[in-house]
């Protein structure tokens, strides 16, 4: 050539430049995502609360399903943790029952002078941990553990069961509906979004249509009518498969138009252009150019979507159109506190709604933080 | 030469993003006269539209006027420091429009869609003189003949969106004029269109500056707009401008490195066909990685080891209107060897 | 031109938009973006394509490349081996071995680069899909084009977002270089980039055809830029060639008068040089409604009633020029040339 490299005529880069320069994607958008403090800090929250749910059982103290007439609104019990002598001794106040004169009803009252400590992996239910290990440990339990002795951490319902065990549970149910019903919709939304965005034309105006339909039908009334065709011989399991077939119907939609917009921008890029006059076959530009320039904008979606599902979920239950007694959920342990009477009576029903909210919350600052951070060109 | 109408001494405006910060325009000073088009050239990056927008104290965010005096003679001859107005008062308010008007180099967005082009000049007429709405709506329209829009009657009430992009940036500079400021700033005004529509609009420009005896800052990075354009020059590279001078002693006797390495590296319409063109070495500096001392070394051909990345060079007076800011040339303005 | 066959030869080509309205979206006109256009691009030779936004030259040269299918008209293109071939007529599948012969190099540094990739893979994506080499020859041949654009080999595992626009373009230059094409089409390549960039692209541009012989389909705007770079130009006016010259009996004799108002109009680096312009008066014709007849007729300062009748066709005048016009022959135009 008859001039010397003309960009060495540039101080050469320092280490710290070198490290941007060859930062692929994950790196540029983690470096984005580490300033946004409240999103990281509700990632933190949701990977507890997912955890949470794993461990559900190893969690929870009592049977959640133990029904005891007589125990019914007991209050939350308060956790002491000195001892009189100062030691670190967490323990709780034994429950004694008292019978009420006027109701003739048997109350239970904390009594001071019979404590009861808490061990850590305690003996409890028998449960299969992570769905392997067969085990009767818990996390929390009560030492020197006397069959009518219990830990109401949050209190009773109406049917004498544990509701932070019940909670436990109901988290589980609640999260991962929310999970298996994002990988349908996503599925859905995906497939149909992308030949919609791709193909155009008739493909395109058929599958608009059917998210216009879909999208203009009020959500309750459908829910309804497709939650009451769902046959009451059904077992728990079928049911909950069912409530996220459902939700999962009306929620691959907005996904659908997110992948959609996503392939029309992109096919108008210049280095999908590029890489078509480089005689790159349809699924290499698919998949090497398309698919990674909108990944970041699809997991930004699924983290929206999912508190939606979530809150749909714990709406149907709520309603009664959901999941059913005796399967545990959000929904199902809200409905408990429908009742104007029940609230005024045991006002710690209404404790559910705190982790739903939690986790509705976490969703959308960490879905707002992953979709700033997802497009480090933009 | 009278009195100038504008005045800038030292003027530093400086970003403060997170990452550091920016010496968008770092010590600028220029004058300019009444009747006079100041040319502001350089390239991106180099603070041409910041110091105009500090001219108005119009920076958008982190930015902000660190120092310096930015003078403007009043129509009364009263002389007042716009860099230590404060950015709410009313008198800057006033100045904004009603002393110095500001076209913008994209007039789609800088028109509003919902409103029609005759409201929009009506309230700018309105803003700044006390005048009826239907003396406002002739003055409009007037306006709008002014700046060459066949048909003023009917377009009045069209909308920026109906119009193309010459017609609107002849509405942009009809919006600036509404309140018969006495310096007009430029800001890229031609960029956006066609080299036909460009030759219409710096047309009118200088047809309405003869017309009203009208002060013109132009901004630009087009070297050839400059020289049909300006009477005076300043050349700006990574927030400071290296030289200014008489159109003419730019670019038949520019002395600065940088000008004279951009006035041969730019394509004319007089080479000859297939004709190489002089190259300047590298590419510019990101501006938070603007190199020390005179910020063009790394790419300059007289560069001084030692001296020029070490400290900023002064301003050093070649003629009594043609200053340059570079190691080169001595106190007495000739060239080391 | 030479006795050689040209590179490229485009008959009568034609795109037409349908414009669709209403709910059926029934078409109710066409935008005729390019409308009959003819020329042909020799060995080692650069056309430049001017004109303002919206006369059709940015759709020219989509129909060349088939990223626009065209409606009618024939594209003939030479390859290397001799053979000709009609791009225009081609079914999709056929495509790709004459696409290996014609690269395209992009306006936009910025999005023409896919930020998700390293500039090693983006200069060898041409080679990977078309099966040529082994991985280490494809290396191989990645680090030589980076030698051949001027970009340091240190460079191959960096992204995008590391390279100043200057840079960008010469990787994108790489890349289309990667299958040794015998036609590029460059769409305004220097416009998006500062003026003192601009010159190291250009040289870069002129050097690679001198060794490599490459043909280049310049579109431009910039008129000076047009004229570093080409052997001939030829101007669009609402989708149609109103003249094709020489490139310098094309800026000295201009005989279009539409020419001579973009010469005109053309800012000179000279403040010796302020010469009265020709302003042209209006707007550009609606290409879905053009004028009858001539279609610059109601700009044009020398028009008569014949130019509002009839449409003037490409004809041979003085100077080796091409020029649509009825009054060619009778006009002497101004140009422009160095004092």
């Amino acid at each position: 050539m008859s001039a010397p490299t003309v960009e060495a005529a540039v101080p050469l880069v320092t280490a710290a430049e070198e490290k941007v320069a060859a930062a692929t994607q994950l790196q540029l958008t983690w470096w984005r995502f580490r300033k946004h403090k409240l999103a990281l800090a509700s990632g933190v929250v949701i990977i507890l609360f997912y955890l949470g749910a794993l461990l559900a059982d190893f969690l929870a103290v009592t049977n959640p399903h133990t029904t005891e007439a007589a125990r019914s609104y007991i209050p939350p019990q308060a956790i002491h943790w000195f001892d009189e002598d100062g030691s670190f001794k967490p323990h709780v106040y034994a429950l004694k029952g008292r019978r009420d004169m006027r109701t003739f009803k048997l109350v239970y009252a904390p009594d001071p002078a019979d404590k009861r400590y808490l061990t850590l992996f305690a003996e409890g239910y028998s449960y299969t941990l992570l769905g392997v290990f067969e085990t009767n440990r818990h996390l929390l339990g009560l030492d020197r553990d006397k069959p009518e002795d219990a830990l109401f951490l949050l209190g009773t319902d109406q049917l004498g069961r544990d509701l932070w065990s019940r909670l436990m549970l109901a988290t589980r149910t609640s999260l991962t509906i929310g999970l298996i019903g994002v990988t349908l919709s996503l599925f859905l939304g995906v497939l149909l979004g992308g030949l919609s965005g791709l193909y155009g034309g008739v493909v395109d105006t058929v599958i608009q249509r059917v998210i216009e339909i879909l999208r203009s039908i009020p959500t309750i009334p459908l829910w309804m009518g497709l939650a009451a065709a769902l046959p009451n011989t059904w077992s728990v399991t079928e049911v909950y498969i069912a409530i996220t077939v459902i939700i999962s119907l009306i929620g691959w939609t907005e996904l659908a138009r997110v992948v959609r917009g996503r392939f029309l921008a992109l096919r108008e890029e210049d280095f999908v252009t590029a890489a078509e006059l480089a005689g790159a076959s349809r699924l290499r530009i698919i998949f090497r150019h398309m698919v990674p320039s909108f990944l970041s904008h699809i997991i930004a979606a699924i983290s929206l979507a999912l508190p939606a599902m979530i809150i749909s979920e714990t709406t149907l239950s709520f309603l009664g159109l959901g999941l059913r007694p005796p399967a545990i959920s959000w929904g199902v342990l809200l409905q408990d506190a429908q009742n104007i009477q029940a609230l005024g009576i045991a006002p710690w029903l209404l404790i559910v709604a705190v982790p739903v909210i939690i986790v509705i919350l976490a969703f959308n600052f960490l879905g707002d933080g992953l979709r700033d951070a997802a497009d480090p060109y933009g | 030469m009278a009195e100038p109408i504008l005045s800038v001494r030292g003027l530093e405006t400086f970003f403060r993003p997170d990452e550091g910060i920016v010496r968008a325009v770092d010590g600028a000073s220029f004058d300019l006269h009444p009747g006079q088009t100041l040319g502001i050239v350089g390239e991106s990056g180099c603070g041409k539209s910041v110091t105009a927008r500090s001219i108005l104290r119009i920076v958008d965010r982190p930015g902000r006027v660190e120092s310096g005096e930015i003078l403007l003679r009043r129509a009364d001859g009263q002389v007042v420091d716009i860099a230590k107005l404060d950015a709410k008062s009313a008198l800057l308010r006033d100045i904004r429009g009603g002393e110095v008007g500001y076209v913008f180099q994209e007039p789609m967005s800088s028109l509003s869609a919902y409103h029609t082009i005759g409201n929009q000049l009506m309230e700018a007429i309105r803003l700044h003189r006390d005048v009826s709405k239907a003396d406002a709506r002739a003055r409009a329209i007037e306006l709008l003949r002014m700046v060459g829009i066949p048909r003023p009657e009917q377009r009045v009430d069209s909308y920026s969106f109906e119009l193309s992009g010459g017609l609107r940036q002849r509405v942009m500079i009809a919006l600036a004029l509404a309140a018969e400021p006495r310096v007009l700033i430029a800001d890229e005004p031609t960029t956006a269109l066609d080299v036909t529509t460009q030759a219409q609009i710096l047309d009118l420009i200088r047809r309405i500056q003869r017309e009203r005896n009208l002060a013109v800052i132009l901004i630009t990075h087009d070297m050839g707009v400059i020289a049909e354009m300006a009477d005076t020059v300043a050349v700006m590279y990574l927030g400071k401008v290296v030289e200014t001078g008489p159109v003419d002693t730019i670019f038949h006797a520019p002395r600065h490195p940088y000008t004279q390495a951009l006035l041969r590296s730019i394509p004319s319409v007089l080479a000859t066909p297939l004709s190489r063109l002089a190259t300047i070495a590298g590419s510019i500096p990101h501006p938070y990685a603007r190199p020390p001392g005179c910020p063009f070394h790394p790419r300059c051909e007289s560069f001084i080891a030692g001296t020029c990345d070490a400290g900023a060079p002064p301003v050093t007076g070649l003629a009594a209107d043609h200053e340059v800011r570079c190691f080169l040339y001595d106190d007495a303005g000739t060239r080391r060897a | 031109m030479s006795a050689q066959p040209p590179v490229l030869a485009v008959e009568n080509l034609k795109k037409h938009f349908p414009i669709r309205r209403g709910v059926l979206r029934r078409i109710v006109g066409h935008v005729k973006a390019v409308d009959d256009v003819s020329f042909a691009i020799a060995r080692g030779e650069t056309l430049s394509l001017v004109g303002e936004s919206g006369c059709g030259k940015t759709t020219t040269s989509r129909c060349i490349l088939r990223a626009v299918t065209p409606t009618s008209g024939a594209i003939r293109f030479r390859s290397g081996e001799g053979r000709d071939v009609d791009v225009a007529a081609l079914p999709r599948s056929e495509l790709r071995p004459v696409r290996r012969q014609m690269q395209m190099i992009f306006q936009d540094p910025y999005s023409s680069l896919n930020p998700r990739m390293t500039i090693a893979d983006i200069i060898g994506e041409p080679l990977l899909v078309n099966g040529i080499g082994n991985l280490a020859e494809r290396r191989q041949r990645v680090a030589e084009l980076l030698d051949v654009v001027q970009l340091p080999r240190a460079y191959l595992n960096r992204f995008p977002h590391a390279f100043s626009g200057g840079q960008r373009q010469r990787i994108g230059i790489a890349r289309a270089l990667a299958l040794n094409p015998q036609l590029i089409v460059a769409d305004e390549p220097v416009s998006a980039l500062d003026v003192s960039v601009q010159a190291q692209i250009i040289n870069l541009l002129l050097e690679l055809q001198e060794r490599l012989g490459l043909s280049y389909l310049f579109v431009a705007h910039d008129l000076s830029v047009v004229k570093h770079v080409s052997h001939r130009v030829a101007v669009m006016y609402v989708g149609r060639i109103v003249e094709v010259a020489p490139t310098a009996t094309f800026f000295r004799n201009p005989r279009h008068p539409y020419t001579e108002a973009l010469l005109s109009a053309v800012p000179v680096p000279d403040p010796r040089r302020r010469a009265q312009r020709i302003v042209l008066e209006g707007e550009v014709a609606d290409p879905s409604n053009p004028p009858p007849g001539c279609a610059f007729h109601p700009r044009c300062r020398y028009a008569d009633e014949r130019c509002e009748r009839v449409t003037p066709t490409l004809q041979p005048a003085a100077g080796g020029s091409l020029v649509a016009c009825h009054r060619a022959a009778e006009l002497n135009l101004v140009g422009v040339a160095a004092a």
